[in-house]
């Protein structure tokens, strides 16, 4: 028992750990546009994380970056383009509808639609009789 | 065909779909990003030189001549597995490599070249790494491919070697340049 409790407590602290600098903003819209923008950027180097989650050295310049930006008053749309330049759609991840992502977007629907056919079409087959 | 044969046969059809998705997923990395700056100009910068603070580099400084930017770190590991690599190009082949010290101390910087050689034509110090952003590096090293028109044809991420430069790297720059790169003769 004892070790589990040291053992969560070791697995707590790695988390402190995890927490990211802060940033001093001038007004609550700032710090709302701030934390928006980088929940939204995945980060390049470590696939699947988002850079506000990261601790990669990247993540922390590009969500500095994003501070500087917010603060400079520019808008979600010419920040996230920003980085769209340089990253490509990768970093977004909320990518735009194009043919390259097409397969991204409507392959679910289209794996959908197939499901639904073949059980409509074995379901309408399939003759009720009342059990009794 | 009856339905039984179709119910036998489906299974096997996606089977071997599987499998040959599998088989070329095998080669695809997914970790290497697809650059975003292909065909486009080498951003703007103006960086001090490594070797001298007080000189300033801007992208008229570049070579124009096809050339390769190698983006790289003291603290990068695989830069000094890349490192003896470049060294030998340099000295096998006239193309200049333009070095983008990445989020490095300077002194770390210049310990390396001064321990490991130069390969450099020169070396751009981005401590800030503001180049390294603008040139969408998320992994040193990095490579890219330049032509003398100074526009982006091709980038890889990860160690330059042997097989790389052979495979990949010589025939793109010569597809570039349009002409064959044969090594320099040495005496």
């Amino acid at each position: 028992m004892k070790q589990l409790i040291s053992f969560l407590i070791m697995i707590a602290s790695f988390q402190a750990l995890a927490v990211i600098e802060t940033y001093e903003f001038e007004t609550e819209a700032q710090e709302q546009l701030y934390t928006e923008i980088i929940h939204e950027l995945r980060c390049p180097k470590c696939q699947n994380q988002t850079i506000a989650e990261s601790n990669a050295g990247l993540s922390e310049d590009l969500r500095f970056i994003v501070y500087q930006k917010v603060m400079d008053g520019e808008t979600k749309r010419s920040i996230l383009s920003y980085m769209q330049e340089r990253y490509g759609d990768f970093v977004l991840y909320d990518p735009p509808v194009k043919p390259a992502n097409y397969f991204l977007w409507f392959a679910p629907l289209a794996v959908f639609l197939i499901i639904l056919i073949i059980v409509l079409a074995k379901v309408g087959r399939r003759k009720v009789t009342p059990e009794e | 065909m009856n339905k039984k044969t179709v119910t036998a046969i489906v299974p096997i059809v996606v089977f071997i779909v599987l499998v040959v998705l599998f088989w070329f997923a095998l080669d695809n990395d997914p970790k290497k990003l697809n650059s975003n700056l292909i065909d486009k100009p080498v951003p703007e910068f103006q960086l001090p030189a490594l070797q001298n603070p007080e000189q300033v580099f801007t992208k008229a400084d570049l070579p124009d001549e096809l050339f390769l930017i190698n983006v790289w770190g003291s603290w990068c590991g695989p830069c000094h597995i890349e490192h003896p690599y470049l060294m030998k190009y340099a000295q096998k082949f006239s193309i200049p490599i333009v070095g983008v010290n990445y989020k490095d101390k300077t002194i770390d910087g210049l310990k390396f070249i001064k321990d490991k050689g130069n390969p450099y034509h020169m070396i751009i110090a981005d401590q800030q790494g503001n180049l390294g952003i603008d040139l969408g590096v998320y992994g040193a090293p990095e490579t890219f491919i330049v032509d003398k028109m100074g526009t982006i044809r091709f980038r890889y991420v990860g160690v330059i070697d042997d097989r790389v430069w052979n495979k990949k790297l010589l025939p793109i720059m010569e597809q570039v340049k349009g002409s064959d790169i044969q090594p320099v003769a040495t005496q």
